[in-house]
């Protein structure tokens, strides 16, 4: 099945120099999405921004994958607070443009 | 080119032990990191800064160079001294360090300071791409609009890093949108997926309609006569002029709604939200004696 969207796990682990375990324990706590095509396992080419941060806080900050899954919901919640506030911000020119 | 502090930029002192340097080192990082501040530029530059300070300060001989000749690289001997002491030292480093995976990716890290590159040579250090990229980099940039653009789809044609990237913008973005264009960043590596490119929109607004999403607000001025008489009156929408027909005694500041004179809805150029029109009464000025004596005549009649 050659689908150009996915990536097989085992090209990424190479690059990457992770273990197959290592991904399959970030699909274990929900960190990364894997999709499995005639047993072979793939990680769709928009999850790769996902895998390089989640890679770089583990080796960089030594942050363990609960740690992470910690610090992507609250960037998601921050990233939904950041999106208000520019709403907000929009909303107040209403009034600050007299 | 100005000396540059690293003790201070890490915030201990100059008899900190190699490990006070990494603790540091590592809680600043914690703060700083690019991937924990997305969008913060000061975080960024703050962590170039303390990743500097740390390649020099928790290398021994690095930091033993940096205490001996640091604050007087001015003094062309003692710092070619240095410079050819790093020349060797590069060699032997590089070889030590060969195959180590460690990712910095992610942010833009290819500048360490002007500084550091006279001290300790160029090409080095975690800016020499230890990192192993699959992924190409993101690119980041900006469009400024006016409100006027962003009432129809806009196509424009962006040039970035020599590309030409043909984009439409949807009508009705907002002020801060971002829109990601997928595969339009930087390569991939070996056959890695290309980064994808992200544009902030910034709208400017030199009209005179107030923007609340999909609704614009504006102030009409309506004459005393027509306020209390009522009348027609012809008023500008954001995309021409309509007639409207005012009712007698109209109040200052009453709110009239034109449905779907407003702004189009993102991603659904057929929907449009409403225009609010807001009447502001223009008392007349400089009465003739026959205008204020008939003013008195209708006061008396109240």
């Amino acid at each position: 099945m050659a689908r150009q969207d996915l990536i097989l796990i085992e090209t990424i682990c190479l690059h990457y120099k992770i273990e197959i375990s290592f991904v399959d324990a970030l699909h274990g706590i929900g960190l990364i999405e894997i999709e499995t095509y005639e047993n072979n396992k793939f990680i769709h080419q928009d999850k790769i921004s996902d895998l390089e941060k989640v890679i770089r806080l583990h080796r960089d900050l030594n942050v363990n994958l609960e740690g992470i899954d910690v610090v992507f919901n609250l960037l998601r919640k921050e990233m939904a607070l950041r999106e208000e506030v520019n709403n907000l911000r929009n909303r107040l020119r209403l009034y600050e443009g007299g | 080119m100005a000396f540059i502090d690293y003790y201070k930029i890490l915030g201990v002192n100059k008899t900190a032990s190699e490990s006070d340097i990494k603790k540091t080192y590592r809680k600043l990082a914690r703060k700083y990191h690019p991937d924990l501040n997305p969008d913060d530029k000061e975080a960024e530059r703050k962590f170039k800064e303390i990743n500097e300070a740390n390649e020099v300060l928790s290398n021994p001989e690095n930091r033993k160079k940096y205490d001996k000749y640091g604050k007087d690289w001015e003094h062309g001997e003692a710092f070619e001294k240095a410079k050819a002491e790093q020349a060797q030292y590069e060699k032997r480093y590089q070889s030590q360090n060969y195959g180590k995976s460690e990712s910095r990716g992610g942010y833009s890290d290819q500048d360490f300071s002007d500084y550091f590159e006279a001290m300790f040579g160029g090409g080095r250090g975690y800016s020499g791409q230890q990192t192993r990229m699959f992924k190409g980099q993101d690119f980041h940039a900006e469009l400024h609009l006016d409100l006027e653009d962003v009432f129809v789809s806009q196509k424009q044609v962006l040039t970035v890093n020599g590309n030409k990237i043909r984009l439409t913008i949807p009508a009705g973005i907002e002020n801060g949108q971002i829109i990601k264009i997928k595969g339009q960043g930087g390569p991939g590596v070996n056959g890695g997926p290309n980064g994808d490119l992200y544009i902030k929109i910034f709208i400017e607004n030199h009209t005179g309609f107030r923007r609340d999403g999909i609704h614009l607000h504006t102030t009409v001025d309506l004459d005393l006569y027509t306020a209390i008489l009522g009348g027609e009156i012809t008023v500008d929408t954001f995309d021409g002029k309509v007639k409207l027909k005012v009712g007698p005694e109209t109040a200052n500041g009453t709110k009239v709604k034109l449905k779907g004179k407003g702004f189009p809805r993102y991603k659904k150029d057929h929907e449009y939200g409403d225009l609010f029109i807001t009447y502001q009464i223009i008392i007349p000025e400089n009465l003739t004696n026959r205008e204020k004596a008939l003013f008195e005549e209708l006061q008396k009649m109240r």
